[in-house]
């Protein structure tokens, strides 16, 4: 039997993914984000005490109270330190602007406007969209480098220097969002999205096992888009549609891996799973995504992802297609493409997907071989066994290669199966 | 693509307050048609109310409450993007509207701009 406390060396890793990043931002509207390495500092030395605190002490019954207080007086005593510094070694009159900043709290309204100021900030166009990612994975998800290395299936060395190039970035910008003007903001939305966007997808198509991790990232990067929804500015019908996408993808988080981390295939994923208070948001937010002419990647990525989640209509298949067909329009990517050669299988058939499929002859994905290996699977195993092997070559995927090798068993499995009938 | 209203009729007021499993059917229906990016605009309920609706004729004539004929009234309106009001009849037609003896008017959208 699992115990019900959890241990501290089980909650503090998750609360630290959960409250570093809201804790960083807080404490940055106190030194700004010229300074945010104070901030972090802070916020790590919070969490360093925590470790060795309730280990001995057992966790405090409210956990997340405790951080805050303990990042509170920390806050308090840097603040001190600094007015010592001020006033006796400098010689100067205790500085006035340091004192009105002493009082903060960490309610909910001020961690949403803090983490939206954070949110803006890592979204800087100045900044490469790469960097941009890893900087968010960093400060608004408190990733470590390692992780982001992961992540990103590059060496740590590479991470720590696009990390680097971002911050420098940041501190020569000196962003603040309320010197931010609507039009800025307006402009900044779309990265922002885009970011947010990454990150989710991160989380759901992640290449890293530890589910914990993927999980977090998804909400994270979920409520982030809420709080983007609390804002007039920022309240757009793209908003909504991202969120609507997120939800609508959330509810099959938990049906589409097993607890060895495998991923489960759509068609045999346990639906009793889904989790219907997240698809019903899914709708309320598609619906409140259509307002005026925009029609957007979000807007199109929502609708196919409604249509996975409603097992009954009959027509689910040709609504995918259509809208695959719309999206292609929008942004003609491999990935977009091959899904959209699922979905015309489903319409149309194998056969004539596979003839669509070797027009595209995207030889060096593992995605492709993947499908083909799907497509094929039906009538010709050995062919199908074929692309799988290769798809199998070209992944750098753990999971997926696990599922590709399962799948390769139970065609071989099926065959002999055939030649004994 | 053509764009069409569909304006939503009751004639019942005490209908018009949906129970939350109407809601929810009502919802479902809308979420549909978004997913088919087919809603041009999500629009609006019209509230039925004595203090939220009356009607102006000629000759400052001023009624209470939102009725044109008899008992009948507008309860909302949405807009939809379909190639045809063959189409848009489509959609409304499954509508749950129809299980409390609504009815619901199709008309295309002239733009004004």
């Amino acid at each position: 039997m699992k115990p019900i406390v959890k241990s501290s060396e089980e909650l503090l890793p998750h609360l630290f993914r959960q409250e570093y990043a809201k804790m960083t931002a807080v404490l940055c509207r106190h030194f700004g984000l010229a300074h945010i390495e104070l901030a972090e500092d802070i916020a790590s030395e919070t969490f360093l005490k925590a470790s060795e605190n309730w280990p001995i002490n057992g966790i405090p019954q409210n956990p997340t109270a405790w951080l805050y207080t303990v990042a509170k007086n920390k806050l308090k005593d840097y603040f001190k330190h600094t007015a010592i510094f001020e006033s006796q070694v400098k010689k100067q009159i205790i500085a006035s602007p340091i004192s009105d900043q002493q009082d903060f709290e960490f309610d909910p309204k001020i961690i949403a406007d803090s983490q939206l100021a954070m949110i803006f900030a890592v979204c800087n166009p100045g900044n490469p969209m790469e960097n941009q990612i890893c900087l968010a994975l960093q400060i608004l998800c408190g990733f470590s480098v390692g992780e982001i290395a992961n992540a990103f299936l590059t060496k740590t060395e590479t991470i720590k220097k696009r990390l680097l190039r971002a911050r420098n970035q940041l501190r020569k910008d000196h962003f603040r969002i309320k010197e931010l003007n609507e039009k800025e903001i307006r402009q900044r939305l779309e990265t922002v999205l885009r970011t947010l966007y990454l990150l989710f997808n991160e989380g759901y198509f992640s290449k890293t096992n530890n589910q914990l991790i993927r999980k977090d990232l998804c909400s994270e990067a979920t409520r982030l888009a809420l709080v983007l929804t609390d804002n007039p500015l920022t309240k757009t019908a793209q908003t909504y549609a991202l969120l609507s996408l997120m939800c609508f993808q959330s509810s099959r988080l938990e049906a589409r891996t097993n607890p060895e981390g495998e991923a489960i295939l759509f068609e045999d994923q346990d639906k009793s799973l889904w989790d219907n208070a997240l698809i019903e948001k899914g709708n309320y937010y598609l619906i409140h995504a259509c307002s005026g002419a925009e029609v957007t990647k979000y807007h199109l990525e929502a609708g196919i992802a409604y249509w996975h989640t409603t097992p009954t209509d009959q027509k689910k298949w040709e609504h995918i297609l259509q809208l695959y067909d719309q999206l292609i329009l929008i942004e003609n990517s491999p990935v977009t493409a091959l899904n959209r050669l699922f979905a015309l299988a489903k319409v149309y058939g194998n056969e004539k997907a596979i003839t669509e499929a070797e027009k595209v002859n995207d030889n060096h994905s593992n995605s492709y071989h993947a499908l083909l290996g799907y497509l094929h699977a039906e009538r010709n195993i050995d062919t199908a066994i074929e692309h799988y092997q290769q798809a199998i070559n070209l992944t750098k995927s753990g999971t997926e290669k696990k599922t590709l090798i399962k799948e390769i068993k139970r065609l071989t499995k099926k065959k002999t199966h055939n030649k004994i009938i | 693509m053509k764009e069409f209203a569909l304006i939503f009729r009751l004639n019942n007021t005490t209908d018009f307050k949906p129970s939350p499993e109407q809601m929810q059917e009502r919802m479902n229906w809308l979420a549909g048609i978004a997913s088919q990016n087919k809603l041009a605009d999500k629009g609006n309920t019209l509230l039925p109310t004595l203090a939220g609706a009356k009607t102006v004729r000629p000759n400052n004539v001023v009624s209470d409450g939102p009725y044109t004929e008899i008992k009948e009234f507008i309860s909302g309106y949405i807009v939809i993007r379909t190639d045809t009001i063959e189409e848009a009849v489509e959609i409304a037609k499954s509508n749950p509207i129809f299980k409390i003896g609504g009815n619901i008017e199709v008309r295309e959208v002239l733009k004004r701009d």
